[in-house]
C-alpha cells in the first residue's frame, strides 16, 4: 500500500501529560511525525495540534483511532480527507547576504513575498509564509547563495469553508 | 458548602463512595497521610502485601475474579517503580485497578527529592489513563474520574500520582456524582447496520467459527455466546484470555486455540470461510504468520476499542461496541428473523462432520506412563477434585499452558492469567486477591518452580490475612517452557533454563506456617491434591513432574497456525 502524507488536526486537553502521551504514541507505536505544531486555543482548556504524519491507510487508520483513544484527545480530524484545505507554515531563513548577493536576496523576497526581517552586515533574516511548496522552492532557491541558519514552525492547516450555496 | 477535609481524607472518602472494600499496599513516607486516615477507617481492608509487584497483581486478580475495581496503594519512588510489572500486566490484558502513588510534595517534584520519580512519565505507555494532582480540591473530581476511566469503555489500570503536600491540604469535598469527561466517550451500542451485515454473513456462511476473547468476559457478554452458538450450531474456539467465556465442557466447544491450542480449533481456525470475533484482538499468538491466517475467511470482528479492530487482520466487518449489547442486538435479529434451527443445523452439518475428523485425528492427549508423574495428569486430576468450580490462576510457562489446555473452564472469571504480558510471578498474589474477592471459593494457582520463587514473598501475606490458598508447584527443575524452544529450535542448547539451587518448597511452605505437601510417585498425586483441597490455610504443593515433559500442540513462533507441531 502506497505511503501517504496525512495533515492531522487534534483537539486535547490543555493538561501537562497530553502532549507527552501523543508524543509517546508516535514513538512508541513506531508512528512518523513529520512535524507538530501546538497552541491554545479561543477556549484555553483546549490546545490544538497540527500533526503531519505518513504512512499507508491502514497504519493512518491506526494513528487516528489512537489518537482518539487516548482520554485527553477531544476531536481528532485528517484534514487531507476532508477535501480541500489551506495549509501554511512559516520559516526564518538567516542567508549570506554579502555586497554581490544582498540584491539578488532582496529580488527573491520580492517574487515569493517575503519580509527581511532582521539585517546584519553580512546576513539578512527572511520570513516565509506559505504552503510546504513554497518554503520549499524557497530554500532550494537561497541555497546555492548561502543559508546559515533555518528555523520552521511546522504545518498548520485549515479546512476550506464551502463556497457554493 | 462542601465539608472541608484534608487530601487524605478525601482519598478514603472517595474509595468508600466507590464501594472499595479491601486495598492491596505497602507504606512509605509519602502515603503516611493516607494510611493514617485508613487507620481510621475500619470499612475498607487493607491488605499489607510483601513487595509491591505483589500488590499490584493481588488488586488484578481481585479484578479480574470479582469483575470490580482493585486497588493498590504504595509509597513514591521505589514503592511506585515497584508497580510497573503490575501495571503492564494489567494492561494488556484490559483489568481495571487503580494505582494511588504517593508523591513527594508538589514543590519539590523535578528536584530529584528523597524517593522521587516521575511515575506518571514511566507508566504513561502501559496505564489507560494516568494523573498527576496538583491541588488538594482536585482529588474528588480526579479519583472518580480515575475509577471511572478504569471501569469503563475498554476497562484498565489508571494510576493517580499524590504530592504529600496535596494529601494535607484542606479544602471543601465536592463528589461529582455525574462525572463529565468531555473527552472520553467509549462506544456501547453497535451501529446496527453493521449488526445486520454481520447477520447477513452468518446466513451465507457455511464454515463459521466464533472466536471468544477476554472482552467477552469483561463485558459479561457469555450467556449472549452461548445462545448464539447453539441456536446457529456454530462451533466456538477461545483465546487464553476468553476460556471460561464459553463452556469449555461444551459439545460445541473447540477449547484454545493458536500457539498451544487444540489442532481441531486451528484446523478450524484456517478452514473457516467466517470468523465471529467477539473481544479478541489478533494477537500474533493467536494467529501465528498473519499472511496465512484463516485465508478463506471473512472477518467480523467485535470489540469495544477501535483500535483492535483492522490492527493485525483484515476485516470485513468491524462492530464497534460492547460486546454484549452488540450480540443482544444480533440475537435480536437471528430470533426476528426466524429461521428454523433445523437450517441452521443443516447449513453447518458438512462442517461438524469436517471438525469431528479432525477432533478424533488429534484430541489433545498425553500418556501417563513410565515412571515420571505428567503434569497434564495433575491437571486433570485437579480438575476432576476441584469439579472444575474453583478459580484456577497460573503462572507463566509451560505450567499455564498445560493449566489452559486441560482444565475445562466453564463460567467466566475462573482463570486468571497473565496472557498479554506472560508475567512470571503473576499467579500468587493475583490468588491472594481472588481469594480476598472471593472467600467462599476454592483458589489454585497452577505454578512453576521458577515463577512461583518470583513473588514468593507473598506467602506471608496469605498467612497474616488466613487466606486458604492453594499453590501447585508442577516442579519439572527448569525454566521449561524456555528449555522446551531451546529443545526444540536451538539443538537442545539448555542455555540457563536448569536452576543449580532450588529451596525445599515443604520446608519454606513450613518456615511461613503453611502446608507443605510433596507428590514424587503418581499413585501419590490424587491424595495429596486431596489434602491440599482439604487443608484451610495456605498449601504448598510441589509436584516433581517429567522434567522434559513438552507443551504440544505447539505452532513455531511466526508460522501458521496449521504448521503445528503434534506429539
Ligand atoms: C518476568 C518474566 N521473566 C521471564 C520470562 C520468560 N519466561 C517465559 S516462561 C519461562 C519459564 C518459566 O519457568 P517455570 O515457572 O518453572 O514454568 P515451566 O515453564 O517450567 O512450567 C520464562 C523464563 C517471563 N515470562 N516473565
Ligand atoms: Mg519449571
Amino acid at each position: 500500500m502506497a505511503e501517504r502524507k496525512h495533515t492531522l488536526s487534534v483537539l486535547v486537553e490543555n493538561t501537562p501529560g497530553a502532549l507527552a502521551r501523543i508524543a509517546g504514541l508516535f514513538s512508541g507505536r513506531g508512528f512518523n511525525i513529520d512535524s507538530l505544531c501546538v497552541a491554545e486555543t479561543l477556549d484555553p482548556t483546549l490546545s490544538h495540534l497540527t500533526l503531519v504524519t505518513y504512512g499507508d491507510d491502514l497504519i493512518i487508520e491506526q494513528i487516528i483511532k489512537q489518537l482518539r483513544r487516548l482520554v485527553d484527545v477531544y476531536k481528532v480530524v485528517d484534514v487531507t480527507e476532508e477535501g480541500e484545505f489551506v495549509e501554511r507554515e512559516m520559516a526564518l531563513i538567516k542567508v549570506r547576504a554579502e555586497k554581490e548577493t544582498r540584491a539578488e536576496v532582496l529580488r527573491m523576497c520580492d517574487i515569493f513575498r517575503c519580509k527581511v526581517v532582521d539585517v546584519s552586515p553580512k546576513t539578512y533574516t527572511i520570513e516565509v509564509t506559505g504552503p510546504q511548496s513554497k518554503l520549499q522552492a524557497v530554500i532550494e532557491l537561497l541555497k546555492p547563495i548561502g543559508i546559515k541558519e533555518i528555523v520552521r514552525t511546522g504545518v498548520i492547516a485549515m479546512k476550506r469553508e464551502k463556497k457554493s450555496l | 458548602m462542601g465539608k472541608v477535609m484534608t487530601g487524605a481524607q478525601m482519598i478514603v472518602e472517595a474509595l468508600k463512595r466507590e464501594g472499595v472494600d479491601v486495598i492491596f499496599g505497602y507504606p512509605g513516607g509519602a502515603v503516611i497521610d493516607i494510611y493514617d486516615e485508613l487507620y481510621k477507617t475500619p470499612e475498607i481492608k487493607h491488605v499489607l502485601v510483601r513487595h509491591e509487584q505483589g500488590a499490584t497483581h493481588a488488586a488484578d486478580g481481585y479484578a479480574r475474579s470479582t469483575g470490580r475495581v482493585g486497588v493498590c496503594l504504595v509509597t513514591s519512588g521505589p514503592g511506585a517503580t515497584n508497580t510497573v510489572t503490575g501495571i503492564a500486566t494489567a494492561y494488556m490484558d484490559s483489568i481495571p485497578i487503580v494505582i494511588l502513588t504517593g508523591q513527594v510534595p508538589t514543590k519539590l517534584i523535578g528536584n530529584d527529592a528523597f524517593q522521587e520519580v516521575d511515575i506518571t512519565g514511566i507508566t504513561r505507555p502501559c496505564t489507560k489513563h494516568n494523573f498527576l494532582v496538583k491541588r488538594t480540591e482536585d482529588l474528588p473530581r480526579i479519583l472518580r474520574a480515575a475509577f471511572h476511566i478504569a471501569r469503563t469503555g475498554r476497562p484498565g489500570p489508571v494510576l493517580v500520582d499524590l504530592p504529600k503536600d496535596v494529601q494535607q491540604g484542606k479544602a471543601e469535598f465536592y463528589w461529582p456524582e455525574d462525572l463529565k469527561l468531555r473527552s472520553y466517550h467509549p462506544v456501547y451500542d453497535p451501529h446496527p447496520r453493521q449488526v445486520e451485515r454481520a447477520y447477513r454473513l452468518l446466513e451465507s456462511s457455511t464454515r463459521p467459527v466464533i472466536l471468544v476473547g477476554g472482552g467477552v468476559i469483561a463485558s459479561g457478554a457469555h450467556e449472549e455466546v452461548k445462545e448464539l452458538a447453539e441456536r446457529l450450531n456454530i462451533p466456538v474456539t477461545m483465546t487464553l484470555m476468553g476460556l471460561g467465556g464459553f463452556p469449555g465442557t461444551h459439545p460445541q466447544s473447540l477449547g484454545m486455540l493458536g500457539m498451544h491450542g487444540t489442532y481441531y480449533a486451528n484446523m478450524a481456525v484456517a478452514n473457516s470461510d467466517l470468523i465471529l470475533a467477539v473481544g479478541a484482538r489478533f494477537d500474533d499468538r493467536v494467529t501465528g504468520k498473519v499472511d496465512a491466517f484463516a485465508p478463506m475467511a471473512k472477518i467480523i470482528h467485535i470489540d469495544i476499542d477501535p483500535t483492535s479492530i483492522q490492527k493485525n487482520v483484515r476485516v470485513d466487518v468491524p462492530i464497534v461496541g460492547d460486546c454484549k449489547r452488540v450480540l443482544e442486538k444480533l440475537l435480536e435479529i437471528v430470533k426476528e428473523v426466524g429461521r428454523p434451527e433445523k437450517i441452521w443445523r443443516e447449513q453447518f452439518k458438512e462442517w461438524w462432520e469436517q471438525i469431528e475428523i479432525w477432533k478424533k485425528r488429534y484430541p489433545l492427549s498425553y500418556k501417563q506412563e513410565g515412571e515420571y508423574i505428567k503434569p497434564q495428569f495433575v491437571i486433570e486430576k485437579l480438575y476432576e477434585l476441584t469439579k472444575g468450580e474453583a478459580i484456577i490462576t497460573t503462572e507463566v510457562g509451560q505450567n499455564q499452558m498445560w493449566a489452559a489446555q486441560y482444565y475445562k473452564f466453564d463460567k467466566p472469571r475462573t482463570l486468571i492469567t497473565s496472557g498479554g504480558l506472560g508475567t512470571m510471578g503473576f499467579g500468587f498474589p493475583a490468588a491472594i486477591g481472588a481469594q480476598m474477592g472471593n472467600p467462599d471459593k476454592m483458589v489454585i494457582d497452577i505454578a512453576g518452580d521458577g515463577s512461583i520463587q518470583m513473588n514468593i514473598q507473598e506467602m506471608a501475606t496469605a498467612m497474616e490475612q488466613g487466606l486458604p490458598v492453594k499453590v501447585i508447584i508442577l516442579n519439572n527443575g527448569y525454566l521449561g517452557m524456555v528449555r522446551q524452544w531451546q529443545e526444540l529450535f536451538y539443538e537442545r542448547r539448555y542455555s540457563a533454563v536448569k536452576f543449580q539451587v532450588t529451596p525445599d518448597f515443604v520446608k519454606l511452605a513450613e518456615a511461613y506456617g503453611a502446608l507443605g505437601l510433596r507428590a514424587t510417585k503418581i499413585e501419590e498425586v490424587e491424595p495429596v491434591l486431596k489434602q491440599a483441597l482439604e487443608s484451610d490455610r495456605l498449601t504448598l504443593v510441589d509436584i516433581h513432574i517429567a522434567p522434559e515433559e513438552g507443551v504440544f500442540p505447539m505452532v513455531p513462533a511466526g508460522r501458521a497456525t496449521t504448521e503445528m507441531i503434534l506429539v
